[in-house]
């Protein structure tokens, strides 16, 4: 036995999950697919009295689109959304990315809200649904509320979420026409979290004359959001490197133009196995590698 | 508290503590020693077997998450008759281990490989297997013997 000792529930609604986080308050921790949670409580970095398990309430998963709009269930599986055609269709980002988290074991079981709610800087998922700018709902006994991924995403392991509420699920305004998407990071050993990753969503505009057929490797950049992990506490939008390569083609010299204004937008913090510069250099070659994919049309 | 599940096609239960793992469940309690426990923090992949009909790591779940739920083991994969899986008998045959620790997992885990990828190539399967390590082989010929044991699975 590793852990320390915990009082274990099993509901099978919402409204069960409420009661309790109302009743247990900071005690309690709610676990979905476990796989970051587990093994923190298995090395006792985790100690929570209540464990709130979630995997039988059945109304928390899903994959959902309706009017423009995907919608996630917070205990939908990793491997549910990498191998989901509603998921590519609405938010191609996030299948590029689903497969770069962990190994495939740990994507049967780990969920898409366990991973938001744990905010570890260098996982995927909070960076994709900052960059696509999703809306994270929860709800306690008091009423429910909305945060937009911007604001939810506050430290390390730090989210907007108060003791007593749940993540039930997240909103994903889906993919616009012209608009592709681009993931890579890079990490020590494949399946390790990121040392850097960058998620970018963007739309590549005819420059010529209008009407004109766009050829890859044509247009010019609009609407580019980029967000770096693995560099700070939480996701950062790297929003001078975009304003760098909006509405330019992309060439040799805005690329390196954004690459440029990339210590505008953050220092990298190290840890324990990268230094800050080296960290800084991985983020201008993975700027350059997602943004070439991107823009050469294999980016959706 | 009580935890109830199907493992190897049986039913299984027993009292146990809130904090044990699935996998010192099957060890422990059911004596099912074949899935191994190599790290302990979900990284190797000894501990791999099937939680409805999917790879999962045993140490990063607990009993009572897998309440209902059919859990295989290596044990189970052979369907109860003296025969081999065909992917343990790939695995046999191409030498697809050395000392045989992470053998149970490795298996498991190619057993649901050919599931989600039938046809895998070399890289597919790499890929697949990243969660599991082998500390003798340099899977070369881990990597054999699951296109083998796909190929004798006939993608099922």
């Amino acid at each position: 036995m590793k852990a320390a000792r915990f009082d274990y529930i099993r509901p099978r609604t919402v409204q069960e999950v409420l009661d309790h986080l109302a009743e247990h308050g900071d005690e309690a921790k709610v676990i979905a697919g476990g796989q970051s949670l587990v093994p923190t409580m298995n090395v006792r970095l985790a100690a929570p009295a209540v464990l709130i398990d979630i995997n039988h309430v059945e109304e928390l998963s899903g994959i959902e689109a309706d009017k423009g709009t995907l919608r996630i269930g917070a205990l939908t599986r990793h491997a549910e959304i990498a191998a989901s055609e509603t998921v590519a269709a609405h938010a191609p980002l996030l299948s590029m990315a689903a497969p770069w988290i962990a190994h495939e074991a740990i994507r049967n079981r780990g969920t898409f809200g366990g991973s938001l709610a744990t905010a570890d800087p260098a996982s995927e998922w909070p960076a994709c649904a900052t960059v696509l700018d999703a809306t994270i709902h929860l709800v306690s006994a008091r009423g429910t509320r909305q945060v937009a991924a911007g604001d939810f995403f506050q430290g390390v392991y730090e989210t907007a979420i108060e003791p007593d509420e749940l993540l039930t699920h997240v909103e994903i305004p889906a993919i616009g026409e012209g608009y592709r998407a681009g993931f890579s990071e890079f990490a020590r050993r494949k399946g390790d979290y990121a040392s850097v990753g960058v998620a970018v969503q963007g739309r590549v505009g005819a420059s010529g004359a209008i009407g004109r057929l766009l050829k890859r490797g044509e247009g010019r950049l609009h609407d580019l959001r980029i967000a770096f992990f693995g560099v700070a506490a939480r996701p950062m939008l790297a929003t001078a490197a975009a304003a760098a390569l909006e509405e330019q083609p992309l060439d040799e010299s805005t690329l390196k133009a954004a690459q440029e204004a990339l210590p505008t937008d953050f220092t990298p913090m190290e840890d324990l196995y990268m230094s800050s510069a080296a960290k800084a250099h991985l983020a201008r070659v993975l700027l350059g590698r997602v943004m070439t994919t991107l823009y050469h049309g294999e980016g959706r | 508290m009580k935890v109830s599940m199907t493992v190897n096609g049986k039913a299984a239960s027993a009292d146990v503590e809130p904090r044990t793992l699935l996998v010192e469940y099957l060890r422990d309690h059911l004596e099912l020693t074949g899935t191994h426990v190599g790290c302990d923090t979900g990284q190797c992949g000894a501990c791999t077997v099937h939680l409805d009909g999917r790879a999962v790591k045993a140490c990063s779940v607990l009993a009572g998450q897998a309440e209902g739920a059919e859990v295989t083991t290596i044990e189970g994969l052979a369907n109860g008759s003296e025969e081999l899986h065909p992917m343990q008998a790939a695995f046999r045959e191409y030498h697809g281990l050395q000392c045989g620790f992470c053998t149970p997992g490795m298996v498991m885990a190619a057993v649901d490989l050919v599931k989600t990828h039938p046809g895998a190539s070399d890289e597919t399967i790499r890929e697949q297997l990243e969660g599991n390590i082998c500390r003798c082989t340099g899977y070369e010929n881990i990597v054999r013997a699951v296109k083998a044991g796909a190929a004798s699975m006939g993608g099922q």
